[in-house]
């Protein structure tokens, strides 16, 4: 059976699942059934990708079905660029299946959540795998319904019908920007297989009326900024495992199609594009952390972090451009392969994050992190694994989101190798940006690891957590495990990686099997370096020195006092920081410009006996700014309208005869 | 050529004719004099089709001919009549515009579709050509008729006489089959019975045909 063949046979069960789902709808069997098969399928999947990918994906092979458009068919193709995602996407499957079987159980209404889950997993295999523009936004729309179905599983929650309402609207919007996209690919000629689009000629003002419309297509998917407003309302309204991949995953597939159309189909990418590119992404970046910053929801929060790092993959995606338009071959590489390699990354942290927020919220029930606390002395292993992926997506060696953003750190400093002024100037503002991000993603994630698993539980339910299920802890672990590995090997990823390139840019990133140590080289020796692996046994030497010796030299005489509670006599769980209170100098800093933010202290006159109250303005920009006078507008005019319904028949006799008679004026005058 | 020039003529004569009737229509104020101008409609074009038949040299034409003569001048207008005599409906036209300025739009859009026409078929046959410009003017008309009057039974004979103008377009234009003349016919006597019910059924509610009551039925102003 060929590579391809088998996806589509995989994909052909994760359907089959979806249909036994509803079959089984209210059977008690049916959540791990179908999750356990779910996660066979995905891992059958995965292998499969994974072999063609590391085989070098030498020959690309394609298979055309009879359905879909008479005399046409659906055309499918498994090439490196597409069994990279697959395998982004079967792994995130995978774990989420693993999870699902834990956490499935405490689902109120499984029947909501189990016939969508392997849908919208067939779905996103289908986009990566479509060969034509027809396929590609069936399949897209098709996820996208999926994933709103998922949404609004539990539809009854507040909050979560308007998650679900601005997310449609915003997927039909998005796909709106695509059709018109490969509409203006294909051209007069009207081919939609991605082969003709690839073979003809486009001209630069419709490249860059494509760049403009996959921006808005595939980045509103993505969530750049200004197009993310739903993002945060629908990933954490979903089941946290189907956050977990619609953060982890399904962002992926979107960049799967940026990167698809204007690497391959459009061929060699101009520099003034990048400069788009480059500007969105640091925006996005920098913005996302900063809302993740201020928010003390914890699936919100990384529902914006997913905002960060996808902005962090666009500067990325955007370095590779401006490099590959200057025919600057090896440094396209190193930006291209960076960009997939944090992509990578982040589908292994932000699921296992969302994972930890679901064990959270399945032990507490609670997910706003103000009302947690002390977390780690009763769920230790989950704030283990929850450490490790703070510690990652906090870009901290030895693990891996250090060294993908090393490596576009890297294809940053060679920025002074491009011709272009205006880019000479605004790389390097941009790897400033990036680096405000990792800062701020750094103390986003001091914050969150900090208020909700340390100090002690500010309310009854976080007194009351338990540690969960052992699914649930595994799939857990297995991520965090792929996250130190990534991070001390990185040259096998690497290397895997290399096809990638090779197929969508001609070039790839330097072999790293053969480095000595397993140290990776993105350029040459001299310029850098870095290796995971003596980091990671310098780091487990030095904690190890340090705890013997505080162990062997420190006092043996144990004392016990009261904590210091900095004058106040009792030290109430709710006088520890909080996360607004953490949050404070970083919005007191940023917050006026970005947000707007206010404090109003309430003090109450000397004498007057009801508590001082302080309170915090903040205002989403964007949304007050875009969405709210397009709301209102529609709103507005809708009201106007609204009058037609109830005119007499007459008066729509009148309408529909000054119709007339204007149009038979218009032709009298003009023809 | 003086056979074909008297046959343009006459023609041109009978279509003018009834563009001249649909004028006279705009200013009837009383029902019963507006089925009799309407009788009158329908006699001329029945005339002007059985000429067209004559001239065209098709036999089929002088049947739709007949059927105008027959259902539009004959039964329908007694058929009103006697529902209007039956219901005591009240006799005097309600027009929701002035005579004079609704005569004032009605030459407006004769010298409309007159304009319209004769400069888009520049280069089609003369006669067919005058033929189309009356048959708009007429169709106009009728809906001019339709949406000036509140008064549910002249909206009926407005509808009408806009059908009698889609017809003087049909036969104007040389080979119409006789299948589409007879659907048209049908599709008048049905919307007539249509309408007819319909007369009866607000007329039992309401006691009106004056469908204004409609209005304040479902509570709003006009």
């Amino acid at each position: 059976m060929s590579a391809v063949a088998l996806q589509m046979v995989c994909v052909a069960g994760l359907l089959g699942l979806a249909a036994l789902a509803i079959v089984l709808s209210r059977s008690k069997i049916s959540t791990p059934v179908i999750y356990g098969a779910t996660l066979a399928v995905s891992a059958i999947a995965l292998i499969g990708a994974l072999r063609f990918l590391i085989g070098g994906a030498a020959d690309a092979t394609t298979l055309t079905l009879p359905v879909g458009l008479p005399w046409l068919g659906a055309h499918f193709r498994l090439d490196a660029l597409a069994s990279f995602f697959l395998v982004v996407i079967n792994l995130g499957g995978a774990s989420a299946s693993l999870y699902g079987l834990g956490y499935g159980h405490h689902d109120p209404a499984p029947h909501r959540v189990l016939p969508f889950f392997p849908a919208f997993l067939a779905g996103m295999n289908l986009v990566v795998l479509a060969n034509d523009a027809f396929s590609y936004l069936l399949c897209w729309e098709f996820m996208s319904l999926a994933s709103w179905a998922l949404v609004m599983a539990h539809h009854r929650e507040p909050g979560n019908a308007k998650a679900g309402y601005v997310y449609l609207v915003m997927a039909s919007f998005g796909t709106l920007a695509l059709l018109l996209a490969f509409g203006l690919l294909a051209g007069p000629a009207g081919d939609y297989g991605f082969a003709a689009i690839r073979a003809a000629q486009h001209t630069p003002y419709a490249a860059t009326l494509v760049l403009i419309l996959m921006l808005l297509g595939a980045g509103s998917k993505a969530g750049l900024v200004p197009l993310h407003v739903w993002l945060p309302l629908a990933h954490p309204a979903a089941p946290s495992h189907v956050s977990a991949l619609m953060s982890g995953v399904m962002t992926k597939v979107a960049i799967y199609g940026f990167i698809r159309v204007m690497f391959d189909l459009l061929g060699q990418p101009n520099w003034p594009a990048s400069v788009i590119v480059l500007f969105l992404g640091s925006i996005t970046a920098v913005m996302g952390i900063l809302y993740a910053m201020m928010e003390k929801d914890l699936k919100r929060l990384l529902a914006y972090s997913t905002i960060e790092n996808i902005g962090i993959v666009f500067v990325s995606l955007g370095l590779a451009m401006a490099f590959q338009a200057n025919g600057l071959k090896a440094a396209a590489a190193l930006a291209f392969t960076a960009a997939l390699f944090h992509a990578l990354n982040h589908s292994f942290f932000k699921s296992l994050l969302f994972f930890g927020a679901g064990a959270v919220l399945t032990a507490t029930g609670e997910r706003d992190m103000d009302k947690l606390g002390g977390l780690i002395h009763r769920m230790p292993i989950t704030s283990f694994v929850v450490l490790v992926g703070c510690v990652a997506i906090s870009a901290l060696p030895p693990f891996n989101g250090f060294v993908s953003e090393w490596l576009i750190f890297q294809a940053v400093l060679l920025s002074p190798e491009l011709p272009q002024w205006a880019l000479k100037i605004m790389v390097p503002a941009v790897g400033a940006m990036l680096a405000l991000a990792a800062a701020l993603a750094a103390a986003c994630f001091v914050k969150t690891y900090g208020v909700a698993f340390l100090g002690r539980p500010r309310g009854p339910a976080a007194e009351a957590a338990h540690e969960v299920d052992r699914f649930s802890l595994a799939a857990m672990f297995i991520l965090a495990a792929l996250c130190l590995l990534a991070g001390i090997l990185p040259g096998l990823a690497i290397d895997a990686l290399a096809p990638v390139a090779t197929q969508i840019l001609g070039s790839r990133m330097p072999a790293q099997a053969g480095q000595a140590w397993l140290s990776i080289v993105p350029i040459a020796e001299s310029r850098s370096s870095y290796n995971g692996l003596l980091v990671m046994v310098f780091i487990t030497l030095a904690a190890s020195l340090a705890v013997y010796f505080i162990h062997r030299f420190a006092s043996h005489a144990l004392r016990r006092g009261p904590a210091w509670g900095c004058g106040f006599s009792d030290a109430t769980p709710a006088a520890q920081y909080s996360g607004v209170s953490f949050a404070q100098p970083i919005r007191r800093v940023f917050g006026t410009l970005v947000f707007h933010a206010r404090d109003h202290v309430d003090m109450p006159p000397p004498g007057d006996v009801r508590p001082a109250r302080l309170r915090i303005e903040l205002h989403d920009l964007v949304w007050n700014g875009i969405y709210a006078p397009i709301a209102d507008a529609v709103g507005f005019s809708s009201g106007r309208l609204n009058r037609l319904q109830f005119l007499t028949i007459r008066r729509y006799l009148s309408l529909v005869f000054a119709t007339l008679v204007t149009l038979l004026l218009v032709l009298a005058i003009w023809s | 050529m003086q056979m074909h020039s008297l046959a343009f003529d006459i023609s041109h004569t009978l279509a003018g004719g009834l563009v001249l009737i649909s004028l006279m229509m705009l200013y009837q104020d009383r029902l019963y004099s507006l089925l009799n101008v309407f009788a009158l409609h329908a006699l001329v074009l029945s005339l002007s089709v059985a000429w067209q038949a004559f001239i065209q040299d098709a036999p089929h034409l002088y049947v739709t001919a007949v059927i105008a003569l027959v259902f539009k001048a004959i039964v329908i207008p007694v058929a009103l009549h006697r529902i209007v005599k039956q219901l005591g409906i009240h006799r005097d036209i309600e027009s929701a515009v002035g005579i004079g300025p609704t005569m004032l739009a009605g030459m407006g859009l004769v010298a409309l579709s007159l304009v319209l026409m004769l400069r888009v078929t520049s280069d089609a046959d003369p006669l067919a050509r005058e033929d189309l410009a009356f048959a708009l003017s007429v169709v106009l008309l009728g809906l001019l008729v339709m949406v000036t009057r509140r008064n549910a039974v002249s909206q009926v004979v407005g509808f009408m006489s806009l059908e009698n103008g889609l017809v003087l377009a049909a036969t104007g234009a040389k080979g119409m089959p006789l299948v589409v003349e007879i659907s048209v016919a049908f599709s008048i006597l049905i919307a007539f019975i249509v309408i007819g019910i319909f007369l009866f059924r607000i007329r039992e509610r309401f006691d009106s045909v004056d469908v204004s009551a409609l209005d304040d039925f479902r509570g709003e102003r006009r």
